[in-house]
């Protein structure tokens, strides 16, 4: 139930930033020329923090794609931090990444967590 | 009227540039970083002190350094704009929180997770001498098996 809950919000979310999110686009089409994604999920989690509705401040990405075979995580965190850096400079405050090969990502149970919940430091 | 232009208008232009550019950029000195990653094992700089993390990223390491009971540092950056800027340029990684172990940046938040779920924390925390609490565990729970 709980699981359901979260995907149907996350995809509310998802609906909903398909229509706004300028950023989210952005994010999506670099992502995809780049790193010629096999898999790509771009959730805004702007709305669980303390920011106004709408804002583009807070992802997740989840990446699945070739280019990451060999690399160590924090190599392949340290390619898509690269990737995004201009978003990143300019008002995505917060970034998380899961970042898998093809080979990993069909062995994985394929569900992505939530990102913890805020602690109200943004906006300090 | 030109040259007094320039020496009036543009003297100020370039130190309001200036100023702008220190207070972007300026962040703490990198040998000051390095002292700071050198003074312990484990080194954490995050949002707000452990035991009032005010960023659930933060939050999240905070609870994993707990399970594995290691000590570390932690360093508040929302309490130093400058060592806010200048952890992420020292480590070049554009968030926080970062974590170093043995005077290495090892990753934020989602690396820690992963290394923790993976167990790959519990060996990197062995090759600088910190043995896991979650090590521990484990240890007297086959004990009490025998």
């Amino acid at each position: 139930m709980s699981i359901a809950l979260r995907s149907g919000i996350s995809n509310f979310c998802r609906n909903m930033c398909s229509m706004s999110g300028v950023v989210e686009n952005t994010i999506r089409s670099k992502l995809v020329s780049t790193l010629e994604a096999k898999h790509l999920d771009v959730i805004n989690e702007s709305y669980m923090h303390n920011v106004p509705k709408g804002a583009e401040t807070h992802f997740k990405v989840v990446v699945v794609s070739d280019k990451f075979d060999g690399l160590t995580l924090i190599k392949r965190h340290r390619l898509v931090n690269d990737i995004l850096k201009e978003e990143l400079q300019t008002g995505v405050h917060a970034l998380s990444i899961v970042a898998k090969t093809p080979k990993q990502w069909e062995e994985s149970d394929k569900i992505v967590e939530s990102s913890p919940n805020c602690k109200g430091g943004f906006g300090k | 009227m030109n040259n007094l232009l320039r020496r009036t208008i543009f003297p100020s232009y370039n130190n309001t540039l200036k100023l702008c550019r220190s207070f972007a950029n300026v962040g703490v000195p990198k040998e000051k970083i390095d002292t700071l990653i050198k003074n312990n094992k484990v080194v954490v700089f995050m949002k707000g002190v452990p035991d009032a993390p005010r960023c659930g990223f933060s939050n999240a390491v905070v609870q994993i350094m707990r399970m594995h009971a290691v000590p570390y540092d932690s360093h508040d950056v929302l309490s130093d704009e400058n060592l806010r800027q200048g952890i992420k340029d020292y480590s070049n990684w554009p968030t926080i929180p970062q974590v170093f172990i043995n005077g290495e940046f090892v990753g934020g938040c989602d690396i820690m997770l992963q290394m923790h779920q993976s167990g790959e924390l519990i060996e990197e925390l062995k090759k600088v001498g910190i043995k896991s609490a979650l090590l521990t565990a484990a240890e007297q729970s086959k004990e009490e098996k025998k």
